[in-house]
């Protein structure tokens, strides 16, 4: 056992450190200001070697253990870089249920930020539950046709791509009848509009109507009716803090928080600190695990709770130091109190571990 | 970067378990079944297991027994003498004891069930290890009161007789050490808490239906076992660092896991008392007997909050 860096480990790290001198400051980390920079510092970050490492060279991924993300984590965070892009899911979900033509095609572009993504699931009728969508996919030809209205899109402004679940067997059971598609963001019969989220940022979120916008037959991930399968490894993945590389965002919180403190730290700041480091170091637990081939499965929502308590009490450390007076300070508590709901609630969380590994009937 | 536990420690962990669950107490009432005691003595002794530390075992190798005997509440002493062991081996004293001695802490012998000698560490200084200190023996007296049921404090009886010094460092690296042990045994207790309202959450039956079945009993187990897993792995790391980060580190990586277990725990043996009901109230239900020996480990080596460094790494 080993929590320090192999010598390996250590080199990528001092490359990586050196890289960032130059250039993390070029890049916005909070706001509206972060969105509108984010794509330009997807394709810095992978264009340098320290992006996707841990993926298939074929995608341009480098196949390094999962370990090393944790790496590009921490020096981010200490050099007040932005975090690394948070698409790991998606690259997952393509890259297990895709087949080889569509890998081809759209894994490269992904991995690269050529090509930027969102992802349509959530609707405004179906939110926890996702198997009740109704956006409807009709196959006409040699393409569908989509109708149907997609909520808290993530970068759907900005995407070129989105990553859809639509019903294409409207008599099938509901889990059944429900098909993945890659629909191009660039055409009519897509409407895009704007979600201003509490904290004020207006760039994240989105919502998408689709009226008659359409899609290759062979733009369908998987088979018809696989939908769901998609999607189950799709939200699965998006609950890790491994994948989603918030972890050191959390620290470098902290950090700032303590040297800007007057007088004695308030224990929402001390807990706050340990929290962080709690998480830093499950990290390192959970990604030496996927060494031996885990397969984390339901484990996932064990992190995504823990990851939501972090940030939380993160959220929690900054209204108590001033938080009521400086926008930024709120506007991080505000987004804390976000990551108990989005990727599956804390709810839905806890529903999964009781069921799935605890062995409850609930 | 690899910290996943090696084959070896694995099957330490699980030789550990089956003698915690083959011959620890199954029940309140089998706290006082002295048969019992002396077979789970005598397997304890024969394990060598007590002196660890001395036979080359790391801080993680220690941490794994400590925290599944707590699991079983194994009521003979562990966590005292692995310590003092830990504390001869420091002096370069290779002869071993003809019984396990026990923790003198203060004026108090603890984990002393059963023995007649004590050693402790008087820190030099104001500072707790920072300056070295003095270790030395007391013998072990009355028991006094104490809360745990399955551990006994006693008086120190007689003068504290010096039998050598620790330097800074030894003295840093034994205070991360008492810390990660005390750690375990929080948070094998509070695993077995978990067990045991998981076990009655899919048993008791309300309603026509398993108490488990209701989100709102299954949503505070769920709890409980992230917490597990965040304490399973502050724990890890300290228990790791004893011997390989800087003393001062190892002391930090053990206040913050003793911190954020010792808090995890207490919550997660009140859930318990609560999925009970009101056996969970009563004193033959055993998940008062983990929250005991789980307020016990947090009291000996204490963190407050207050103490955390906000360096982060």
């Amino acid at each position: 056992m080993d929590f320090r860096d192999s010598p390996e480990e250590a080199a990528f790290r001092a490359r990586l450190q050196a890289w960032l001198a130059e250039n993390a400051k070029k890049f916005p980390t909070s706001g509206d200001e972060y969105w509108a920079k984010a794509g330009e510092w997807h394709q810095a970050l992978h264009a340098a070697g320290f992006f996707g490492s841990t993926w298939p060279k074929a995608y341009g991924g480098q196949e390094l253990p999962a370990v090393y993300d944790v790496i590009v984590d921490e020096e981010l965070a200490r050099a007040g870089a932005p975090a690394r892009p948070s698409l790991g899911y998606l690259v997952i979900g393509l890259g297990r249920h895709g087949s080889e033509a569509l890998r081809q095609r759209f894994l490269p572009g992904m991995i690269n930020g050529t090509e930027r993504w969102c992802q349509g699931f959530s609707e405004p009728g179906a939110g926890s539950d996702l198997a009740s969508l109704t956006t409807t996919a009709t196959l006409e030809g040699d393409h569908y046709v989509l109708h149907g209205h997609k909520i808290w899109t993530s970068y759907s402004d900005e995407a070129d791509w989105c990553l859809v679940l639509a019903r294409t067997d409207p008599a099938a059971p509901r889990h059944k009848g429900i098909s993945g598609f890659i629909v191009s963001m660039h055409q009519p019969g897509i409407e895009q509009r704007p979600l201003p989220m509490m904290n004020g940022v207006t760039k994240e979120f989105g919502q998408v109507l689709f009226d008659g916008a359409t899609v290759p037959v062979d733009q369908m991930v998987g088979a018809p009716g696989e939908g769901w399968k998609l999607a189950m490894t799709v939200v699965g993945h998006e609950r890790e803090p491994s994948t989603l590389g918030f972890t050191a965002r959390y620290g470098k919180t902290v950090r700032n928080l303590a040297a800007t403190v007057d007088g004695p730290p308030s224990d929402e700041l001390r807990w706050a600190a340990v929290q962080t480091e709690m998480l830093r170091l499950h990290v390192r637990r959970r990604l030496s695990e996927q060494l031996d081939e885990v397969s984390h499965g339901p484990d996932g929502s064990l992190d995504k709770l823990l990851m939501t308590w972090v940030e939380q009490s993160v959220g929690h450390a900054c209204l108590a130091s001033g938080g009521t007076r400086d926008p930024e300070l709120l506007g991080t508590y505000l987004y804390s109190r976000a990551q108990s709901v989005m990727g599956g609630t804390s709810q839905i969380q806890k529903n999964i571990i009781a069921g799935r590994i605890i062995g409850l009937e609930v | 970067m690899d910290v996943r536990l090696t084959t070896e420690q694995r099957d330490l962990r699980d030789a550990a378990a089956r003698l915690a669950d083959d011959l620890g107490p199954g029940s309140v009432l089998d706290l006082d079944d002295t048969e019992r005691v002396e077979r789970l003595e005598k397997a304890v002794a024969a394990t060598g297991w007590r002196s660890l530390r001395s036979d080359g075992a790391s801080g993680v190798e220690v941490a794994l027994v400590v925290e599944e005997f707590a699991r079983g509440l194994v009521d003979v002493p562990l966590l005292g003498p692995l310590l003092t062991d830990d504390l001869r081996a420091r002096l370069g004293n290779e002869a071993e004891p003809a019984e396990p001695v026990a923790l003198a802490v203060g004026d108090e012998a603890v984990d002393a069930r059963g023995l007649r000698g004590a050693l402790g560490l008087r820190a030099a200084g104001a500072g707790a290890g920072g300056a070295g200190g003095t270790v030395g023996t007391v013998g072990v007296g009355e028991p006094v009161f104490g809360i745990d049921l399955t551990r006994t404090t006693a008086a120190a009886s007689g003068p504290f007789e010096p039998v050598g010094e620790l330097s800074a460092d030894d003295a840093l690296r034994w205070q991360a050490l008492a810390l990660t042990v005390t750690t375990a045994d929080i948070l094998g207790a509070a695993r077995g808490a978990y067990a045991l309202a998981c076990e009655y959450a899919k048993v008791r039956s309300q309603y026509g239906r398993t108490i488990g079945s209701f989100q709102a009993i299954a949503h505070l187990l769920a709890e409980s076992l992230a917490l597990i897993e965040g304490s399973v792995s502050v724990l890890r790391y300290a228990a790791w660092a004893v011997d390989e980060l800087e003393p001062a580190e190892a002391v930090r990586a053990g206040q913050v896991a003793k911190v954020y277990t010792a808090r995890a725990a207490q919550t997660i043996c009140e859930t318990s008392v609560q999925v009970h009901g009101g056996i969970g109230n009563t004193w033959e239900c055993l998940a008062h007997v983990f929250l005991r020996r789980v307020l016990t480990s947090g009291a000996l080596f204490p963190v407050s909050l207050e103490e955390i460094d906000l360096g982060l790494s």
